[in-house]
């Protein structure tokens, strides 16, 4: 392990304590996270496990109260544009249209009119919004929200792309068609990919390693590296091997729990 | 046509109640909606009475729009600032806010004579008044504006690389705008309302000092001929401001 190369995420018994009105809630505890560059990985538990903070740790909204959070081995110490958050909610800005929103990022960093212009341009085509670039987000489907906010993360060259339940309010045919435009996307750009999900089935159809948390307080428990050829067929036996495994994973924690 | 219709039929109605009220009435201190018309006329082209108020229409006008767009504009260029800084920074909302708060339900008209003594008599305290006027609502909603924009876009512009500073422009500024916009359509229609008890004492032109000026004569249909252009330009800048509003809001579903 000493010699292995630099991870591009690396968690070092990180450990978060909020307080909440006097009381302080154990958020997560001791976990040890390694993703290597390339990666897609899913985090997945019940809720209160601890891997939306653990995503927002690594985006850099929040810091960890024990233990190191690294991108290349160096602390994270902020949000930044190495490191893209996709929401659930979207979290596009409503007075921008498509372009400007997927051109915030490079706006931000100053590039020119002209290369702005050609950047989301090209990020419109990537996720087929074309007829769509002079829209108000408010006019938008759920599924088109959500592909302009990962367009918006890519054409800021983001090299982790951070996503938290992202497909979690939308309809199972868009979601389902979202799932495969980002395991195409991810394949096509050698993007790393952190994702959390609740749903056991989104996370052995997109990871190449499923990380599985449980709550009380939140920790990770095991991971297990998916080794299904892709594309994957959600209704192969292998993949329902693998849910029926990590399904039987997730529920011994919840049977603990109530008892 | 029928909202046009209905829209009418009041107004219509309240003229007939007015006419029949004072016409032929020598005694009446009301004069009969055509006296108006006719004084309304002459204020503005002359020709009918030939006294000190004929053709002057447009001097008082002038005079009072330039105080309500002047006062406006300096309230909002002072209010639009201080309200982003107040709903933003913790430190300068601490150091004004309990002020601005205790200073607010002061009626902007109870503020007349300490104006006179500061500003003098004549146009600078009406100017003042109307900025007081207008000052208020673009505040008060500038940093409701503010402090109601979602937090997860503050999020979205530093993971997107937007430095704090710069999310002051890119970011709270357009999220805080239809409320901004709100203010300005209120501080607006406010600065009308002040701008009359403004001129009242100790201005010579401007529409509230001819209404003023009128009641002493007892020239009533001046006073009716005043309010009448008051409330047509008080309305037709708010219609100006919802028009610039629309344009500018077009993203936001409550008013695009």
């Amino acid at each position: 392990m000493a010699e292995a190369p630099i991870p591009i995420l690396e968690m070092r018994n990180v450990g978060k304590t909020y307080s909440q009105n006097g009381r302080s809630i154990e958020a997560l505890r001791g976990a040890n996270l390694r993703v290597k560059k390339g990666e897609f990985i899913c985090l997945i538990g019940a809720s209160g496990c601890g891997k939306s903070t653990l995503l927002r740790m690594a985006a850099g909204f929040e810091a960890a109260t024990h233990g190191d959070n690294l991108m290349w081995g160096m602390p994270i110490s902020g949000p930044g544009p190495s490191r893209g958050m996709v929401f659930q909610d979207y979290g596009l800005f409503p007075w921008l249209n498509v372009r400007d929103n997927i051109g915030f990022g490079p706006r931000s960093r100053g590039r020119t009119k002209a290369e702005i212009r050609e950047t989301s341009d090209r990020f419109i085509e990537l996720v087929g919004l074309q007829n769509f670039a002079d829209v108000y987000p408010h006019q938008l489907s759920g599924g088109m929200k959500q592909r302009v906010a990962i367009a918006r993360v890519l054409a800021n060259d983001a090299e982790v792309v951070l996503m938290d339940e992202p497909f979690g309010a939308l309809d199972a045919m868009t979601r389902e068609r979202l799932q495969d435009e980002l395991v195409d996307i991810w394949s096509r750009t050698g993007l790393t990919v952190l994702f959390v999900t609740h749903s056991i089935e989104e996370a052995i159809f997109l990871a190449d390693r499923v990380v599985v948390m449980s709550p009380g307080p939140g920790r990770i428990d095991n991971e297990y590296l998916i080794d299904l050829s892709r594309p994957r067929d959600i209704a192969s036996p292998e993949f329902n091997e693998w849910r029926r495994l990590l399904s039987s994973q997730l529920h011994s924690h919840h049977g603990r729990k109530a008892g | 046509m029928r909202p046009l219709l209905l829209a009418v039929a009041f107004p219509a109605a309240m003229l007939a109640i007015w006419h029949f009220a004072t016409v032929d009435r020598p005694g009446s201190l009301i004069p009969p909606p055509y006296e108006v018309w006719l004084e309304l006329w002459d204020l503005a082209f002359g020709g009918i009475n030939d006294d000190a108020y004929s053709k002057t229409l447009h001097i008082h006008l002038l005079a009072s729009i330039s105080r309500v767009y002047g006062g406006f504009a300096l309230a909002l260029i002072v209010a639009l600032p201080l309200g982003m800084l107040i709903g933003r920074v913790p430190l300068v909302r601490q150091l004004l806010d309990p002020t601005i708060q205790i200073l607010r339900p002061v009626p902007v008209t109870a503020w007349l004579p300490l104006a006179m003594i500061i500003f003098g008599l004549g146009p600078r305290s009406a100017f003042f008044l109307v900025f007081l006027g207008a000052f208020y609502p673009i505040l008060v909603n500038t940093i409701f504006g503010v402090r109601s924009v979602e937090p997860r876009l503050f999020e979205a512009a530093s993971m997107l690389g937007c430095s704090e500073p710069a999310q002051f422009f890119r970011v709270v500024l357009p999220a805080a705008l239809p409320s901004i916009f709100t203010g300005m359509r209120l501080g607006l229609g406010f600065a009308w309302v002040v701008i009359v008890v403004g001129e009242m004492t100790g201005v010579q032109t401007g529409l509230g000092a001819i209404i003023m000026e009128a009641r002493q004569l007892s020239r009533t249909e001046i006073v009716i001929s005043g309010m009448i252009v008051i409330g047509a330009f008080g309305f037709l800048s708010d219609q100006l401001v919802m028009l610039i509003g629309r344009r500018l809001l077009a993203w936001s579903p409550s008013h695009g």
